[in-house]
């Protein structure tokens, strides 16, 4: 028996395979397809105080190796998921954490504050970091006095595990690890998507609405790699590794990089069922290679002399 | 819905440039309703990354059929698919058209590719009480899919076929000379054409339930990546692929 489970702040999860927001709904689409007791834990829709209707079609497009979205955070409002959502997620066998998104600190303290009185929730994931919507969101996310004092903020009003989302579309995002870190965070998730763009020739415009969007998928997988990496060597605090994970090969790549848990997103628009195959598949890695707990592979990469020779390309 | 991998058992050119592909699903073949949609994973090399989604054309037994115009990277791949190759597929995804009740004929009308949920709603119907017409338009002959359609009134735009010109016309001027008794319209085609339809409905006060086409990432409800913005109601947008793809055509705005 393979030793699955992984610690984030005071989380145990049964092991380190995670649904990241947006991805995944409130946790109650997909029960007909996939067994989300059988997640570590999922990660919900960002919750904002009141309804966001969202950002004007089209909100996708798909894009080499990947997709940009500009869905502006449409979600039913903290009151109606305490009410609606949070019933079914208490029944279930998995860690909730709940994502939430703001655009001034006030709104992230009481969507906090609200959620925290409640049962069943187990940990928080803050969005500082979202790249489309016009106030709050990225704004908050590049500045890193910002994003520290969001959290220090959040910190003081709550026990339970806080995880800040990190940006990639920053110089070092290392600073903003280490700052988060210093005011109290307890992880950092890494990465949010990259603005990007897409334009239709033909008529000369902007494939998004809103122009510029996120983008996700396996086009971003070497950069969320890096990223990773680089925070793991610079924080004490869990790595959250998000970026591109298809399969349990490409989320190994990133606990090798120093992520104690990663988040599947993406790719449960394919495959509602890609993180249970994920989950599974690290479990048949660690046999196959004797390894008897998945922790004790997070951040073993062999930065050695000696590289690994590519003999031919798979 | 379900996830079922299923194999291809047929692959037909029906016109230029449109194929039927035959799968065996019993599963999705035996729960689906007319106008209800599947994704489908038209390949495993993530080359194109999402899926596409098709609405179903036709069931026959444990097979179901799909129709579509190669004209980007996922049709492409998907016509060149051959029989007992195994799709990934989604489905039965979204709201169907309602067939049962509150008129007596069904006015049936698609441009285009929108052919494709047609045949479904042929098949649902009680003929005991119902009496049904179809319209159907196209670029031109060569493009129009008759197949498995009833009394049929063609329209195609460079007049190859039937009435020279757009379906809708041809429909309002057929019902401006006929009264058929406490009709309905179903529709399905290009958003212009649903859009003139949906007018035309409005205008001669007639229900219409229209299929909308739409790009989707995950077609269970989870991106939220194909809103159509409502008429009234609570919430801005409805999501296509979930509280659609068919919609009362007055309460979301057509684009």
């Amino acid at each position: 028996m393979v030793d699955t489970q992984t610690v984030i702040g005071d989380l145990i999860l049964k092991n380190p395979v995670l649904v990241a927001s947006g991805t995944f709904g409130y946790g109650d689409d997909c029960k007909d397809v996939v067994n989300i007791n059988q997640l570590g834990g999922i990660v919900t829709k960002s919750l904002s105080l009141k309804p966001r209707d969202g950002n004007p079609p089209p909100r996708i497009v798909e894009t080499a190796s990947g997709m940009l979205n500009s869905i502006g955070l449409a979600n039913i409002g903290v009151r109606k998921f305490i009410v609606e959502k949070l019933p079914y997620l208490r029944t279930t066998q998995t860690k909730i954490i709940a994502n939430i998104a703001a655009s001034t600190i006030e709104e992230y303290c009481i969507v906090l504050s609200m959620l925290d009185e409640e049962e069943g929730i187990d940990g928080y994931e803050i969005n500082v970091s979202c790249p489309n919507v016009k106030e709050g969101g990225l704004s908050f996310g590049t500045s890193c006095e910002m994003t520290a004092e969001i959290t220090r903020r959040l910190r003081t009003l709550t026990k339970k595990t806080l995880i800040i989302k990190l940006t990639p579309n920053v110089t070092h995002i290392s600073e903003f690890a280490r700052a988060v870190a210093d005011a109290g965070a307890d992880a950092v998730s890494v990465i949010n998507t990259l603005v990007g763009m897409a334009v239709d020739i033909r008529i000369r415009k902007p494939k998004l609405s809103t122009v510029t969007g996120g983008l996700s998928g396996p086009a971003i997988k070497p950069i969320a790699l890096a990223k990773v990496y680089e925070v793991a060597q610079s924080v004490n605090i869990p790595v959250i590794g998000i970026g591109g994970i298809m399969t349990a090969e490409d989320a190994i790549e990133f606990l090798l990089v120093g992520a104690s848990a990663v988040q599947i997103g993406t790719a449960n628009f394919i495959d509602p069922a890609a993180s249970v195959n994920v989950a599974d598949g690290i479990v048949r890695y660690c046999e196959q290679n004797k390894i008897e707990s998945v922790r004790s592979i997070v951040g073993t990469l062999q930065a050695s002399k000696e590289l690994s020779v590519v003999r031919s390309w798979q | 819905m379900l996830q079922s991998f299923c194999p291809i058992t047929s692959r037909q050119t029906v016109g230029a440039n449109i194929y039927v592909l035959s799968f065996r699903s019993p599963q999705i073949a035996s729960t689906l309703q007319p106008g209800q949609f599947v994704n489908i994973k038209v390949s495993e090399s993530g080359i194109p990354l999402l899926r596409r989604p098709f609405s179903v054309y036709h069931t026959d037994g444990d097979d179901i059929k799909i129709i579509f115009n190669v004209i980007g990277v996922g049709t492409k791949v998907l016509a060149s698919k051959n029989v007992g190759d195994v799709l990934d597929v989604l489905g039965p995804l979204g709201r169907s058209y309602n067939v049962s009740d509150g008129y007596e004929t069904a006015v049936l009308v698609a441009g285009g590719l929108g052919v494709a949920p047609l045949p479904m709603i042929t098949k649902s119907l009680d003929r005991r009480s119902k009496v049904l017409v179809t319209f159907l338009g196209a670029r031109s002959r060569d493009h129009l899919v008759t197949t498995f359609l009833e009394n049929v009134h063609t329209a195609t735009d460079d007049g190859s076929e039937g009435f020279r010109g757009t379906v809708v016309e041809l429909l309002r001027s057929i019902l401006s000379a006929n009264s058929f008794p406490q009709p309905k319209i179903f529709g399905c085609g290009p958003n212009v054409m649903l859009s003139n339809l949906s007018r035309l409905a409005e205008e001669l006060s007639i229900p219409c339930e229209v299929s909308i086409e739409c790009a989707m990432a995950c077609g269970i409800g989870i991106c939220q990546g194909c809103p159509i913005e409502k008429v009234n109601g609570e919430q801005k947008y409805a999501l296509v692929c979930k509280e659609g793809p068919v919609f009362n055509s007055r309460s979301v705005l057509i684009v």
